[in-house]
């Protein structure tokens, strides 16, 4: 098949970016996406042109290193797949494919395609864990879980953090991910102790970011490739707003 | 012999190395621990484990990972489980039983004291990431769940749907960042390690570039910990992560350390099947999916029919019909060996003839479509979406892929190199799983070593050495900073003609051909004739565009592929000098009447530890003698 691209071009952080025309010919229906733009790179260095950067790192799904905007849908056109997983067999031959990176205040452009995310890794660190240091754990079968609970709590854990949600939300929120980790933790008996004070620190951090408010769009879920539900969002406001009266204490 | 290999056994009871072991290592200070300064380099599920341990116990650390966040170590890819010898199933199952399976599945080229530690503590991992949070699959009553696994008749195999590499490293990453936010971890994403500065014979420090600006950096510290995953991608078609590279432990080996070996490469025997040249990767499926899908060819060889219109009597389940006890669930070697050999005598399947059925319609019949979703839903929709073709309808197709790397850095029983004071945890060490990898280890070693054991035994290094202070204007940090610039500056330099993949492609192709599912001598002379060559082109003809001073990723890759270039030539190197057949290592000339693998336990019961002796010159096989004291030595059979 042959496509028409128009990427985004941009050379560093604080350079001006514009979008650049590139015709991709002969390319596989069973390419995946990236492996489409692999060949371009191929071309445009035998060409001697600089090459188009983008993250990208396992390529089956679930590292979350990449993350395109793909004519203006984050992750592309299938629904529940990342963009290393989308196939070219899902465009029409003769198609304009228009690709930008992530856009959100809190992921600003490194290079090209490739976005800085880090602010993702900030939220964690704001209480995106249980405090349980190595050693000391009791024996795993004490603690009965039931697998209801289990099943919902791994339906969020499955949160890649490529930042699709925030790419996608009119308001460039981080809310699917930040609840995404709070209500996995928040379903397990062993994330009850800091649930509240976690739910505190986490969407303060989130604000603190630069990324915006939910206002219950929709759009992060329609765009994640786990398919997390928006569901996880109201357990993270009950949970603040229970937080915030009682300051993180129960 | 240059390299003194001493592994620094414990004595005593198999079952009491580890406790005694612990009991006689030095101990820091707590209040001295934050005076230690540690790199590590990786942040995977041994890296990364082990950057928040030792931080929890106060250590200074500093992490690194070329990736833009540590969740995304190539860890997180792993599916199908974790090994943990609880006998929460009642089936048997014992501390000894894991490790007997586990030496058995290397075929006795591991270390007893290593590996059986190993099935010890993988009791402590379980209960550590339950209590991090890590959501196991478990029962209605509330308790945990188990899946059988290849080369085990126990069940005890703990699981997170097909994403258990996933929920293992966010627990890990989890704890990390905890350390991050304290103060106690410093994080250098985007960060790649091109050098180890080794000074009056330690190991005190590394040179970085940073992967957004392009600036090389110093940093120093008291002990160096490689976490940097296997080489797997030497191959270039692997089921590995694209970034995943061998330059940390390159480097090192070029600073001392000796390398072990690394032909034992394990090709896994459920993966996608290739589909064309442009392909970049290939992808895993579970191993697990053997508990259920049922892997047969058509018995006569060019059968072209479709696999519902071949009956029965037609097929030939040729695991069931070999292995009659293990079945389906053959180790991971001997899986693939199959698999290629009746792709070899035309009974492949698939447009390309390099596949065999992995057929689900009897569990299917049996469970009920809604069950095998349950077990594995995530993996056919990954098939799916990948083949175009619906697994609950069709058969799947599979052939064996490159997956895990058993060779790596030589460790000593305190997983510390032959360089003093450099550490190597995970698939980057060469010590557990021998010649071969039981399914569900990796996540086991890699856990083991960074929560566990590297804890412990990195303080008593500490503790029992008196390190000299150093800074970055030391002479062998300029140097080592001077070697990283004129390396970069070459590449940029060349302005040939072809672009560094292509020359990743040509070589993956080599070593899969000659170096991969078996080896004979023939062709593994021919390999260390053409490698040298490609080597030479790549030197004389590669085009890497831009500057070193930007996010350049091409150059990146010119940096990995070069060093690849290298260890491929280790790799055929030490399958040359290993005729014996064993785990992984299938060599031709050595093999059973029924054409399984023959080891020579009489030539070949050592690990062997390359050393680099210079550039142009060959290296220098060191040999660690492993003694067996409690298992007997036998001919692995899983008949």
């Amino acid at each position: 098949m042959n496509l028409t691209l128009h990427v985004w071009r941009q050379a560093g952080p604080d350079a001006p970016g514009k979008m650049v025309r590139y015709e991709a010919t002969d390319i596989s229906p069973d390419m995946s996406f990236l492996e489409m733009l692999d060949v371009v790179n191929e071309r445009l260095t035998a060409e001697g042109e600089t090459p188009i950067a983008f993250d990208h790192d396992c390529r089956e799904g679930i590292c979350g290193a990449c993350g395109l905007m793909i004519n203006g849908i984050a992750h592309g056109p299938e629904k529940g797949t990342a963009t290393c997983q989308l196939h070219m067999r899902s465009f029409s031959d003769g198609a304009a494919i228009y690709i930008e990176p992530w856009r959100a205040r809190a992921f600003p452009v490194i290079r090209d395609l490739a976005v800085d995310r880090s602010s993702l890794d900030r939220i964690i660190q704001a209480g995106g864990f249980i405090t349980a240091a190595t050693g000391g754990s009791q024996d795993a079968n004490a603690i009965l879980v039931p697998k209801e609970n289990v099943d919902d709590a791994m339906d969020s854990a499955a949160c890649i953090g490529c930042g699709a949600c925030a790419a996608a939300c009119p308001n460039a929120s981080a809310s699917l991910f930040t609840a995404a980790k709070i209500t996995h933790l928040g379903l397990l008996p062993q994330g009850q102790p800091e649930r509240y004070r976690r739910a505190l620190s986490m969407v303060g951090r989130m604000d603190l970011e630069g990324f915006g408010s939910c206002t219950l769009h929709g759009e992060c879920q329609e765009a994640c490739p786990k398919e997390i539900s928006i569901d996880t969002i109201t357990r993270m406001n009950r949970d603040f707003l229970r937080a915030s009266v009682t300051g993180g204490r129960e | 012999m240059t390299v003194k290999l001493d592994a620094k056994m414990p004595t005593g009871a198999l079952a009491q190395k580890w406790d005694k072991h612990r009991f006689e290592m030095k101990l820091v200070n707590p209040a001295n621990k934050r005076k230690y300064s540690i790199i590590i380099v990786g942040s995977g599920l041994a890296g990364g484990a082990a950057a928040a341990t030792l931080s929890e116990l106060g250590y200074d650390v500093k992490c690194f990972c070329f990736q833009d966040s540590p969740r995304r170590a190539h860890s997180i890819a792993a599916q199908g489980g974790i090994n943990a010898a609880k006998n929460y199933q009642n089936d048997g199952d014992s501390i000894y039983r894991l490790f007997y399976d586990t030496i058995k599945g290397g075929d006795f080229r591991a270390r007893e004291a290593n590996v059986y530690r190993l099935a010890q503590l993988s009791v402590n991992i379980i209960d550590q990431c339950v209590a991090q949070g890590v959501p196991f699959a478990r029962e209605y009553g509330g308790l945990l769940a188990n899946r059988s696994f290849g080369g085990a008749q126990v069940s005890r195999t703990f699981y997170a749907r097909g994403q258990t590499g996933q929920q293992l490293l966010l627990g890990a990453y989890q704890a990390l960042e905890r350390q991050v936010a304290r103060g106690g971890v410093k994080m250098f994403p985007r960060t790649e390690m091109l050098d180890l500065v080794v000074i009056d014979g330690r190991a005190r420090g590394i040179i970085t570039r940073d992967l957004v600006t392009g600036a090389i950096e110093s940093h120093v510290a008291d002990a160096v910990v490689l976490g940097t995953g296997g080489y797997g991608n030497v191959f270039f078609l692997s089921t590995n992560a694209q970034g995943t590279n061998a330059t940390a432990i390159w480097r090192a080996y070029k600073r001392g350390a000796a390398f072990a070996n690394p032909c034992f490469t394990q090709i896994h025997p459920t993966c996608i099947p290739v589909s064309g040249e442009y392909q970049s990767k290939l992808t895993l499926m579970s191993e697990s999916l053997r508990n259920d899908g049922r892997v047969w060819v058509p018995i006569k060889a060019g059968d072209k029919r479709a696999a519902a219109d071949i009956p029965e009597t037609d097929r030939d389940y040729f695991l069931e019909r070999k292995y009659p006890s293990f079945g389906n669930l053959a180790p991971r070697d001997i899986a693939s060996r199959n698999a290629k050999e009746v792709c070899d005598e035309g009974r492949g399947v698939g447009e390309s003839g390099l596949g065999v059925y992995l057929d689900f319609s009897d569990a299917i019949k049996r469970l009920g479509a809604d069950v095998i979703r349950e077990r594995y839903g995530n993996l056919f929709e990954m098939y799916q979406r990948i083949t175009d073709e619906n697994p609950y309808q069709v058969p799947m197709r599979i052939y064996p892929a490159v997956h895990y790397t058993m060779g790596g850095l030589w460790v000593d029983y305190n997983l510390m190199s032959n360089v003093d004071g450099l550490h190597v945890i995970g698939e980057a060490n060469f010590s557990d799983h021998g010649a071969n990898r039981l399914g569900a280890s990796a996540l086991m070693q890699g856990l083991a070593d960074g929560y566990f054991i590297l804890p412990n035994t990195l303080g008593h290094y500490l503790a029992s050495n008196k390190l000299e202070k150093v800074d970055d204007s030391h002479p062998a940090f300029r140097e080592a900073r001077t070697a990283v610039d004129e390396r970069t500056n070459r590449f940029l330099s060349i302005n040939g003609k072809r672009t560094v993949a292509s020359f990743h492609r040509e070589l993956g192709k080599v070593v899969w051909d000659y170096c991969g599912m078996s080896r004979n001598e023939a062709g593994l002379r021919l390999a260390l004739e053409k490698i040298p060559q490609l080597r030479a082109e790549f030197w004389r003809d590669v085009n890497v565009p831009g500057s070193a001073a930007e996010l350049n990723q091409a150059l990146e890759r010119a940096g990995r592929v070069a060093d690849f270039m290298e260890l491929a030539e280790l790799m055929c190197i030490d399958a040359l000098h290993r005729t014996e057949s064993c785990g992984g290592h299938f060599r031709e000339e050595s093999q059973t009447p029924e054409g399984e693998a023959l080891r020579d336990d009489a030539n070949f019961t050592y690990a062997a530890a390359w050393e680099f002796a210079g550039e142009g010159k060959a290296p220098v096989l060191n040999r660690e003698p492993l003694l067996f004291e409690n298992v007997k030595l036998s001919q692995r059979s899983y008949k």
